[in-house]
């Protein structure tokens, strides 16, 4: 010990975390993480990840087709006082999600970026790098809630917008980010409509059907979709959310069970009806992702459509082997938000799902419950090659990616 | 074991805080309640940045003698570190997490000698 000339610590430039700390110094201890793991080598695709939109929708709006609408949506952003974003619904103020300030990052991204460069692709540039990330599949967010629109048009006109909005700004920028385009599922035609025109635009790698809305998925409208994106041979995703007006959610007051329910409820549900209507039967090859549900749900519902389905053949006639099948080999989960608490619980979880095979890490970065690539790596009851199947070489297969990393840690 | 000059202990006032790399570790320096506590800045969830988190007070529901509540309030006498990355909450006294026993911050050793704080490790 020198007492003269003792070691001096060194103060940490951020003392404490807040809105506008980069999130390069947010995520500093995931880099650690990551580069203590060896992930330079690992090829880590994270099928989940958000930004916000509506901080750019006065950009977006210009994006809209119809030029009435386009114009009344310009001079709204031009003209009215606050900060609504033309056109969209949701639950408004009801968006607690940071835990009143607790977690910064979730409240928002204030941290400068850089002049020239759109910011949705440096914050993401800066989370990949921070994570580990090659890939990033970027969905939008408050625009979850938009197939609850009352105005059908409007979600064509937004969805499109937002779809030829990002892969302008965003997607054509930098092509380690992806998206799965919107697809406005109200109005079928236009569903259709959208796969023909994007499909093969840069970074559209397959599509994405929020999954707070209350049209059946089975629905004989959509088998078109269906069959155009079989025939692509690009997935379709049915993202969750929750919403405060589902009727069967209303007595629900903490948002932490609003929460812990409605990102489950709205994907059970239309598992539900692509199950038991036979969908996976009629379009044997198109790839369903179950994104941001977390996983513990599955196993669940996989026993109780087992259950009640060898009771009642005659009411799924379709049917040639058992839901849980079905589930296990046509569908593909996303990994976020994990849940840890029960670890013999998640192991068993992954081995019904086939998670070698079906799992697709997500980080669902930047939300409240983010995960990261580290927590499939430290699983210990998972084989390496396990590891990198979930971590990255599933996405690669799934959405025909290169298997190469391409990141530098 | 090596010993790190911080600051002077002085300089963290009452409810701020001071957070330190020393060597490839970090730790964390807090005053509450007029005394010093130092803990990792390693989250025992995920390893997230728990020391650069906000302070809150604890939030209780009272419960009168119907059996029914009314109004949150905050407990200024338990004071939480709340983890950045996903909202953890661990007593900054005791290093206990609420929700669980399972789950503790990990404390750090320090020191004050003639006025100034040192973190040995
Ligand atoms: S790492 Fe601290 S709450 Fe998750």
């Amino acid at each position: 010990m020198d007492a003269i000339n003792p070691t001096r610590a060194v103060e940490l430039p951020v003392q404490e975390i807040d809105v506008h700390t980069d999130t390069r110094d947010i995520l500093a201890h995931a880099n650690t993480g990551a580069r203590k793991r060896g992930f330079q080598d690992w090829l880590i695709c994270d099928v989940d990840a958000h930004h916000v939109e509506t901080v750019s929708w006065h950009e977006l709006v210009e994006y809209i087709e119809d030029p009435v609408i386009r114009h009344q949506a310009m001079l709204f952003h031009k003209e009215k006082l606050g900060g609504a974003s033309y056109g969209l619904n949701g639950d408004m103020g009801l968006k607690y999600q940071d835990v009143g300030g607790r977690i910064p990052h979730q409240a928002s991204l204030r941290e400068k970026t850089e002049p020239g460069v759109h910011r949705d692709v440096t914050l993401t540039r800066r989370a990949m790098q921070s994570l580990g990330v090659d890939y990033m599949v970027l969905f939008p967010t408050p625009m979850l809630t938009l197939g609850l629109h009352p105005q059908p048009e409007m979600e064509v006109f937004l969805g499109r917008a937002y779809n030829r909005w990002l892969i302008d700004k965003v997607l054509s920028v930098d092509s380690r980010i992806k998206t799965l385009a919107y697809l406005p599922f109200n109005v079928p035609a236009e569903a259709e409509r959208t796969i023909g025109e994007f499909s093969d635009k840069p970074g559209v790698i397959g599509f994405c059907v929020p999954s707070t809305r209350h049209k059946p998925i089975h629905h004989n409208d959509y088998m078109r979709s269906y069959a155009m994106l079989e025939e692509r041979g690009l997935p379709i995703a049915f993202h969750a959310a929750y919403h405060w007006q589902d009727q069967s959610l209303a007595t629900i007051n903490r948002f932490l069970g609003m929460h812990a329910l409605g990102f489950v409820w709205c994907n059970m549900v239309h598992m539900t009806n692509w199950i038991l209507n036979g969908i996976p039967e009629r379009f044997p090859k198109l790839k369903s992702i179950w994104v941001e549900s977390g996983l513990a749900w599955i196993p669940f519902l996989m026993q109780r459509l087992d259950d009640q389905y060898l009771m009642r053949p005659s009411e799924a006639p379709q049917l040639k082997k058992l839901p849980s099948e079905y589930m296990r080999e046509n569908c593909w989960y996303t990994t976020q938000p994990m849940e840890t608490t029960n670890m013999k619980a998640l192991q068993l979880t992954l081995e019904m799902i086939n998670a070698e095979t079906q799992l697709l890490f997500a980080s669902d970065w930047p939300h409240f419950d983010f995960d990261l690539p580290q927590e499939i790596y430290d699983l210990p009851f998972l084989t390496e090659e396990a590891k990198r199947n979930i971590l990255g070489l599933n996405a690669a297969r799934l959405f025909n990616l290169d298997p190469k990393p391409v990141k530098v840690l | 074991m090596t010993e790190y000059l911080v600051c002077n202990e002085a300089d963290i006032a009452e409810g701020r805080r001071k957070v330190v790399q020393c060597g490839h570790r970090e730790i964390g320096i807090f005053r509450i309640k007029g005394q010093l506590h130092a803990w990792h800045n390693s989250c025992p969830h995920r390893q997230g940045p728990i020391c650069q988190g906000h302070i809150y007070p604890r939030v209780v529901e009272p419960v009168d003698k119907q059996g029914q509540v009314r109004l949150l309030q905050y407990d200024e006498a338990d004071q939480h570190l709340v983890c950045p990355w996903h909202g953890y909450e661990f007593n900054l006294e005791t290093g206990r997490c609420n929700g669980t026993d399972r789950l503790k911050l990990f404390p750090a050793k320090i020191t004050v000698r003639d006025g100034a704080l040192y973190v040995l490790l």
